[in-house]
């Protein structure tokens, strides 16, 4: 699920990103392009992504702490970059490859260890509440 | 009373990381006081599930303040450069989302995942700078 969350949400906002470079810019005096921008194949498959990141996103917090879940988030924007790197051949600055280590290091911190702190006396009022 | 435009830049993207954060948080919190989706799945099916998350007041309030954080940060990015409101933004909202974790949602937010935190809201920072 972690897997899904950091591949979704990063290849979504490309597939968002394509579509809208073929749309055009949006603009005040040009707000009908939103709705052609609809119509765009690689829009509906950015925005079917972003629909089953915050799916999977939502369904990760119903099991883990927001504190675990969280560096999987931020794993997108090394996706991001190194899909830039190895698909639009783009340049990465030594900063850029120490960032994609520092998040790569960040998510294994947090992997090793416990994914929830166990409240069974908030969770029992919180169940009674929520149901 | 006039203020300058770093004033306004400044309390923008305040603004959309203060959002962002109260709209995890409201997220997790409804989302911990529903419990497991795979267990609710099995007893009321998919159709039981999406209608318990949809009707969970602390998760609708998040969403809406996601909403309004997407609507937030497009003002942010049309007053401020993307260079500066990216990182910021995203730095705040990590931060925030830690001390919040720990505070709001009594996670035990232990060294490891402070060092987490730290290196995550670094690479960030250099990753979209």
């Amino acid at each position: 699920m972690l897997v899904a969350i950091m591949l979704s949400a990063s290849i979504g906002d490309s597939f968002l990103k394509r579509g809208m470079e073929q749309v055009g810019a949006v603009n005040v005096h040009h707000l009908g392009l939103l709705w052609y921008a609809l119509f765009n194949p690689y829009v509906d498959v950015g925005i079917v992504l972003l629909i089953g990141f915050f799916a999977t996103y939502t369904a990760a917090l119903s099991w883990a702490d927001l504190t675990f879940v969280m560096p999987a988030t931020a794993f997108g924007y090394v996706v991001i970059a190194l899909m830039g790197r190895f698909w639009l051949h783009e340049q990465l600055s030594l900063s850029r490859w120490i960032g994609i280590l520092l998040i790569v290091g960040a998510v294994g911190f947090v992997a090793g260890g416990p994914s929830r702190t166990e409240h069974p006396e908030l969770d029992h009022m919180d169940a009674g509440a929520g149901r | 009373m006039r203020f300058s435009p770093g004033v306004h830049v400044g309390s923008a993207i305040l603004f959309v990381a203060a959002l962002a954060v109260l709209g995890e948080v409201m997220i997790a919190s409804g989302m911990r006081q529903l419990g497991d989706l795979d267990d609710i799945r099995e007893s009321r099916g998919l159709g039981g599930t999406i209608v318990a998350v949809l009707t969970n007041a602390r998760f609708v309030i998040g969403a809406l303040c996601m909403a309004l954080n997407f609507f937030a940060m497009l003002f942010a990015l049309s007053i401020a450069n993307l260079s500066l409101a990216g990182p910021a933004i995203a730095a705040l909202t990590y931060m925030g989302n830690a001390v919040a974790a720990k505070f709001f949602l009594r996670e035990r937010v232990d060294r490891r995942r402070w060092l987490a935190t730290m290196c995550m809201l670094v690479g960030v920072v250099l990753l979209t700078r």
